[in-house]
Order: C-alpha cells, then structure tokens, then sequence
C-alpha cells in the first residue's frame, strides 16, 4: 500500500461522508456546505489526477460561484426554515433498492482491478497545466468553445428575464394621454 | 499525491477502477438526493453532485490514456452546469414567488 492509495482511501471516505450529509441533512443550509465540501475534496482528487488547472477551475466556479449563488437563494428563500418531512412513501424504498443496484455496479468495477495496477504515472511536463489545455482548448475545440461563450450569454439573459417583474406594463398605460381624457366622458364606451 | 505536479516523478497510479467506483457512489447519491428530496434546490444541489461525479471520472480517464481531451470536456461540463445553475435557480426564485413554497409536492398543476 502505498502513499498514494492510502490518500485516496481517506478523500475518497471524506467524500462520500459529505455527500451523505448533504442527502441526509435536514437543513437546507447544512447541505450546501456539505456539498462544497464535497466538491473541495474532488478537487483534491483532480489535483491527484494531474489536472491543476482543472482543480483550480472546480474551486473558483464550482466551490466558489455555484455553492455562493446556491447559498445566496437559500437565503432569500428563507429555505433553510424548510424541512423535509417524507410524504414520499413508497418512492423511497424504490429509490433504496435502485441505490443498492447502483452500488453493485460500482463494486463490480472495484473487483476489476488488477489492469492498471502498479502503471506509475508519468506526466510529460506541463500535462493539466494551463499552457497545454489551452492549446488543446483553443485548436482543437474552438468552436464548442465559442458556442459556449453563447451558451453563457442565453443563460444570462434567460435568467434576467425570468426574475423581471411585469409591473412596467401597468404603469405605461397609466401615462397613456388619452386615457385621462377617456375616463372622463359618461359615455367612454360608446 | 502531487503525481500531475511534480513533474515527471514516478508514482504508484490509484488504479482508474477506483476512481470508476467512487464516481459511481457519488452519482448514486446525487441520485438518490434527486428521487428522495422534496425541496427543490435540494434537488437541484444533488444534480450538481451526479455532474461533479462524471467530472471526475472525465479526469480520471484522461489521467489514464494521458489523453487532455477528458479535461477539456469537464472544462465545458463546469461551463454548462454554471449556466443551468443560474437558469434554474431564476426559475426557482420565479416559482417561490408566484407559489410561495419550493416544495415540490405542491407542484402538481400538471397532474392528469
């Protein structure tokens, strides 16, 4: 056993615990911190992976943008006061036995092991480095990256949209000039 | 564990199985979080899981096959779960205050 593994074992470990807790907790507040948690030690991992840059992306827009956005509506929601009693029923036991199902297929691969074991890494310089993603990024994906570069733009119209209120239209018709005229013959409607 | 930073140093690799089962339980349980909760940014949050779980083994594949494609690809997964975050949480925002509760049982407008 080595030092890598042993890491492994004890992220992997803090992982799942937090995101049991964030599945299991009964505060709404208390599932997103465990879900940032969560997504700090998956950076962790990437950083085990070779893939600094990416780990360093998970935390700035991961950990840091999406949890924050998260937590900002919790909060104007008032939805931490929310608690999740289970009307649910029989979805739950339903969901318990495709969880175990779930868990199967992911022990089966864990009995895989012994194709890779004992391969050493060896990262040729620079690999996850922001130089090499960027080459890669910008020749051979530009275009998926310029769609999503229009991909951010709909969201951020789309959700500006969606948050305005329609009381403009009430107050245009309200400085409509004829209306004041309008409103004071008896016999408007004729 | 600094494998990608120090460069060039030899190091025992986690077997890609590894990562293949711990991605799975965390799907699972972003899973499970989407099937059992009735709040709604609950639900959303465990769909974030369920994407941060395919981020993973997208890393952990290129790792393998020394390949940077896999990165690139969490690098657009990272990008598109920003935008539905945001969509979707205006939606809720939306919903909360023409119905005034997230719960999702008492979204049913559209039951037959």
């Amino acid at each position: 056993m080595d030092g890598n593994l042993i890491t492994f074992y004890i992220l992997a470990l803090v992982a799942v615990g937090a995101a049991l807790g964030m599945l299991f907790s009964r505060h709404t507040v208390y599932s997103a911190l465990f879900l940032i948690l969560n997504f700090g030690v998956v950076a962790v991992f990437y950083l085990m992976l070779g893939a600094p840059f990416i780990a360093m992306a998970q935390v700035t827009v991961y950990a840091g943008a999406i949890m924050v956005l998260f937590l900002f509506v919790i909060m104007l929601l008032g939805a931490e006061k929310l608690t999740g009693e289970d009307k649910i029923g029989w979805q739950k036991y339903f969901a318990g036995l495709l969880g175990i199902l779930f868990l199967f297929a992911g022990g089966y691969q864990l009995s895989l092991v012994g194709v890779t074991e004992g391969l050493s890494i060896s990262f040729p310089g620079g690999f996850g480095g922001p130089a090499d993603i960027g080459e890669l990024l910008f020749n051979e994906y530009l275009v998926p990256f310029e769609i999503t570069s229009v991909l951010l733009l709909v969201a951020m119209i789309g959700a500006i949209v969606l948050t305005k209120d329609g009381r403009k239209k009430k107050s245009i018709q309200k400085t409509d000039p004829g209306s004041a005229a309008r409103d004071r013959r008896p016999d408007s409607g004729k | 564990m600094t494998g990608g930073l120090i460069q060039g140093s030899r190091q025992k690799m986690v077997p890609v199985e590894h990562y293949m089962a711990l991605s799975a339980i965390l799907f699972l349980i972003g899973a499970l979080g989407v099937l059992t909760r009735r709040n709604a940014i609950v639900i959303f949050m465990s769909v974030e899981l369920m994407l941060n779980a395919a981020n993973l083994l997208f890393v952990a594949f290129a790792q393998q096959f020394e390949a940077l494609d896999g990165q690139i690809f969490v690098f657009f997964v990272m990008t598109v779960a920003a935008a539905e975050v945001a969509v979707g949480l205006a939606l809720i925002v939306a919903i909360f205050r023409t119905r005034g509760t997230i719960d999702i049982d008492e979204m049913n407008q559209l039951k037959g």
